[in-house]
């Protein structure tokens, strides 16, 4: 081999040194982040959406897909058992203002048929909310209705008349509605189904 | 350059493989998932009421604070579970989980019937060795399959207000889960 052949070869070899080193970095970013990202995000498939609100029904079943299973794995939590309800969670209002706990939002209109329902206020990792009146949200039975039936739930940091679920002034929440023993499931698919209130932001 | 975007290529493939397999190694990796959280809290085969959530105090997140709950952490490898619950005024619900967290049955009171909840729990095989006549015979046993050897038993009690969760919860107390011997 001569000097010339001997340099080609060590130009060879380090250009796929570098490149497999670039490759592998490169792949090993792409999978853990994207796999980050899913998780976090709460990415899973057969979602339902109603206005602002989304569930995941299968993952109360064992038609539960990789990444809901990943996704509650790493949580922690134990999904609702489709057989027992379905729970929507929702992060922003009906106009996609996310869930700021200094600002107040109201809640308000029909909930789809089911025997009972509850609402809870969470921050973004599932905790519970400290707040003076240590209430953390409402069932079907407690909240406070019209005479015609209707209902309104101001979700705000400081006390409000009527239904006031309190924030605590934490920067994020999450709301969770849950319904117990309901045909809404895998099988909705229109929002004529299973009409979800409506959010809306009243100031900040 | 050819070159260049064959080796991104590689990349993106190879991230994608690395993506799916950490996805699918999740369950088997994750050290706090809900099985694990509640080993130190609960002993094996026998249905113990769990703490309330509370704001600076939670087992697992996004739990319903309007619920009682009990958990009967099961391991089926001694014989089959006998689990018995008694139906609390407003909403009763058992949710059966594997040892991964994955809901495979739940039932509430209106679709079990009766006031007091009545399953029977078992691996497969346990199932295919139950003697076909009593199979028939007591048709309105409730027989469960459990896909894992060991799992959990979610016992959910709603409290319709705050002020009946003791009582939801001294409902709650009397339900049983317990191992029945082979015969």
């Amino acid at each position: 081999m001569g000097p010339q052949q001997f340099r080609a070869a060590i130009r060879f070899n380090m250009r796929l040194l570098f490149g497999s080193c670039f490759t592998l970095l490169i792949a090993a970013a792409l999978g853990l982040g994207a796999t980050w990202f899913t998780l976090t995000r709460g990415v899973a498939f057969g979602s339902l959406t109603i206005g602002a609100w989304t569930a995941w029904p299968k993952s109360g079943s064992v038609d539960i897909d990789p990444y809901a299973r990943a996704s509650i794995a790493r949580s922690g939590e134990l999904p609702t058992g489709t057989g027992d309800g379905v729970a929507f969670y929702a992060h922003t209002d009906d106009q996609g203002n996310s869930f700021d706990g200094r600002c107040s939002f109201t809640i308000s209109g029909l909930t789809p048929a089911a025997r009972y329902w509850t609402v809870t206020l969470y921050d973004p990792e599932g905790r519970l909310v400290a707040n003076a009146i240590d209430r953390h949200g409402f069932t079907s039975e407690e909240i406070v209705r019209d005479s015609e039936g209707h209902f309104a739930i101001n979700v705000a940091p400081l006390a409000r008349p009527g239904n006031w679920l309190p924030t605590g002034g934490i920067e994020k929440f999450v709301l969770v509605w849950r319904l117990y023993d309901t045909p809404i499931g895998v099988a909705t698919r229109t929002t004529k189904e299973g009409p979800m209130p409506a959010i809306a932001r009243k100031g900040c | 350059m050819v070159r260049a975007l064959l080796w991104i290529l590689a990349a993106i493939l190879l991230g994608g493989i690395v993506h799916l397999s950490t996805v699918l190694a999740m369950p088997q990796a994750a050290k706090q998932d809900a099985y694990s959280r509640l080993v130190p809290l609960t002993p094996v085969n026998a249905m113990v009421p769990l703490a309330p959530p509370a704001a600076d105090a939670q087992i697992m997140p996004f739990m319903d604070p309007a619920f009682a709950q009990a958990v009967c952490r099961y391991d089926l490898a001694g014989g089959s579970l006998k689990l018995l619950a008694p139906v609390s005024q407003a909403y009763t619900s058992v949710t059966f989980y594997t040892r991964k967290s994955v809901a495979y049955y739940a039932i509430n009171d209106r679709a079990a019937g009766r006031r007091t909840i009545e399953l029977d729990l078992m691996t497969p095989e346990q199932h295919a060795a139950v003697p076909e006549e009593e199979d028939v015979t007591a048709a309105d046993r409730l027989i469960i399959e459990s896909p894992s050897t060991m799992g959990l038993i979610v016992l959910r009690a709603l409290a319709p207000e705050p002020g009946l969760m003791p009582m939801v919860r001294g409902a709650l107390a009397a339900a049983t889960c317990s191992i029945q011997p082979a015969q």
